[in-house]
């Protein structure tokens, strides 16, 4: 197998593994298009990153979490629903992020890699990248696993029990902008959310404990970038999009599967 | 009526209360949701909070329970006050895979044999693997009970639900605070929509209309007439069932300690 080939199922599988429990709480607490709207947020940060000269995972954090921020504030003052201000702040960042790399003209940047991904150029530069970033955000997420569950389940009661709900909130939405920042050249700012919520919810149906639902989408997501690249190089298929058909084609096949009960 | 009754389980009195308001005011807009209100739960005394839809009572509750807070006044707790909360109802996103085991070992490290004595003392252990989506209202009760217990609650803190639950399955959940709070000697504070259930339960009626319109002994507080200017004809009724069922008091015909003696805007 070439080397790009193992380089690509390296970085797809790591982001998979990564996707599954963070994507279960995307599901969970329903947040996938809080999702797409960050992630759409992010070419925006990419921008600002080369035009401050620092790397393009350091201005999509920024950007991502200052948008979650604002976002939080926004919703503060109940005047539009949740879902229109998450429609203007996703469409808007987006626009305003392609509008903004139109002004770098001396700069070449590839923008269909970004807003689809390029998983079969991963260099050993990105390989750390989600390598290193995915081991803290696993880490984090363990550490902060019990009690996201129980916001997940009920702010009201994590609070009377003492639980710091807006901070555990916060770190939800960094760890959130992490996975986008390393997941971003891989899938494409398009298509991030999708592999953060196709195989939670394809596992969905086989969990019985969330532990078991997470580990499941990991498994599944994993399967999906196999597929996909497979796919990608077997027909000279888009990578990005061929790894997303294919988790998509493993939840159909999913809901399918008789259950007994 | 200024002779403190001794509690039924005799627990202390004179300890001073578990949480107390100070002229807690609270505001939505422009509207006074609470004003001015001053109530006390003590040590293993059930108080029952009633009043008419929009008086205030689960705002009164969140104060407490510090989830909103105050525009004017105070909320005072002991110090390290462990609360034992049940809101009115929860549902559980139906993305969750959760059994009623693991909701319950979701809010504090536990051991399987506390989450197991939990579900023994509310009555649910039949309930353990029981995905918490598929339990009816009165079962999530249960739970949210079992729940609160697994925190070694000074003070129970519970909102009523209205319609989930039916009224058998309302007195029965009463019998089992009622247990509890002999057992464990805690307070209770709680919210009632369904004035007949908990008449004979509570050992103090706190009748709220955005103030404090009166409080005391249930049968004293039936007799109240501002209480009847609140609740007209249920409060009639109601009368009619303490008489029956309260055979412990003495008719002593007197009312009310703590009224501030404004009036009610029934």
């Amino acid at each position: 197998m070439d080397e790009f080939v193992i380089r690509a199922l390296l970085a797809g599988g790591g982001i998979a593994l990564l996707a599954g429990p963070l994507g279960s709480f995307v599901v969970w607490r329903r947040m996938a298009y809080f999702g797409d709207t960050l992630s759409h947020s992010a070419l925006l940060g990419v921008t600002l990153g080369f035009l401050l000269g620092v790397n393009p995972m350091i201005g999509v954090m920024v950007v991502c979490v200052s948008l979650a921020l604002a976002l939080v504030a926004l919703q503060r003052r109940r005047h539009l629903a949740a879902d229109t201000l998450l429609g203007i702040l996703s469409h808007g960042s987006l626009s305003l992020g392609l509008v903004a790399l139109a002004f770098l003209e001396t700069l070449r940047v590839d923008l269909m890699a970004y807003l689809f991904g390029d998983i079969l150029s991963v260099t050993d530069g990105d390989l750390m990248a989600i390598y290193g970033g995915g081991a803290v955000a696993l880490t984090g997420l363990a550490l902060l696993w019990r009690r996201l569950l129980a916001v997940t389940v009920d702010e009201d009661l994590a609070r009377v029990e003492g639980m710091p709900v807006d901070a555990l909130r916060l770190a939800f939405m960094l760890l959130i902008a992490l996975v986008i920042a390393i997941a971003m050249k891989i899938v494409g700012i398009l298509l991030i959310t999708s592999l953060l919520i196709i195989p939670a919810a394809a596992a969905r149906r086989f969990a019985r404990t969330p532990e078991g639902m997470a580990a499941l989408a990991s498994v599944l997501g994993i399967l999906a970038v196999i597929a996909g690249i497979l796919a990608s190089l077997n027909w000279d298929l888009p990578g990005g999009p061929s790894v997303v058909v294919a988790a998509a084609a493993l939840f159909l096949l999913g809901s399918l599967v008789p259950l007994r009960r | 009526m200024s002779t403190p009754q001794p509690n039924r389980d005799g627990s202390a009195l004179f300890a001073g209360p578990l949480a107390w308001t100070e002229d807690l005011t609270v505001r939505f807009g422009r509207r006074t949701v609470l004003d001015r209100v001053n109530i006390a739960v003590q040590p293993g005394e059930v108080v029952t909070l009633i009043g008419p839809n929009g008086a205030g009572k689960t705002t009164l509750v969140r104060a407490v329970l510090g989830l909103t807070a105050p525009d004017g006044g105070r909320v005072l707790r002991r110090p390290n006050l462990r609360i034992g909360y049940m809101p009115q109802r929860l549902s559980v996103d139906q993305t969750l895979p959760l059994t009623v085991r693991r909701f319950l070992a979701l809010w504090r490290p536990v051991t399987a044999d506390q989450v197991a004595a939990a579900l023994e003392e509310a009555g649910v252990t039949r309930l353990a693997d029981s995905a918490v989506q598929t339990i009816s209202g009165g079962e999530m009760q249960r739970v949210l009970l079992a729940r609160a217990l697994l925190g070694e609650p000074d003070l129970l803190v519970l909102d009523e639900p209205d319609q989930a639950v039916d009224v058998h399955g309302q007195a029965e959940l009463f019998n089992r605070i009622a247990q509890v709070r002999q057992r464990r000697g805690c307070g209770v504070l709680l919210v009632s929509h369904d004035l007949h259930t908990v008449m004979a339960r509570t050992d103090r009626v706190i009748c709220l209309n955005a103030h404090v319109c009166c409080s005391g002994r249930p049968e004293d507080v039936s007799r109240h007439p501002e209480y009847h200017a609140l609740f007209g004809g249920h409060a009639r009724d109601l009368a009619v069932y303490v008489h029956h069922h309260d055979h412990a008091h003495a008719e002593d015909g007197k009312v009310v300690h703590d009224h501030d003696g404004d009036c009610c805007h029934g």
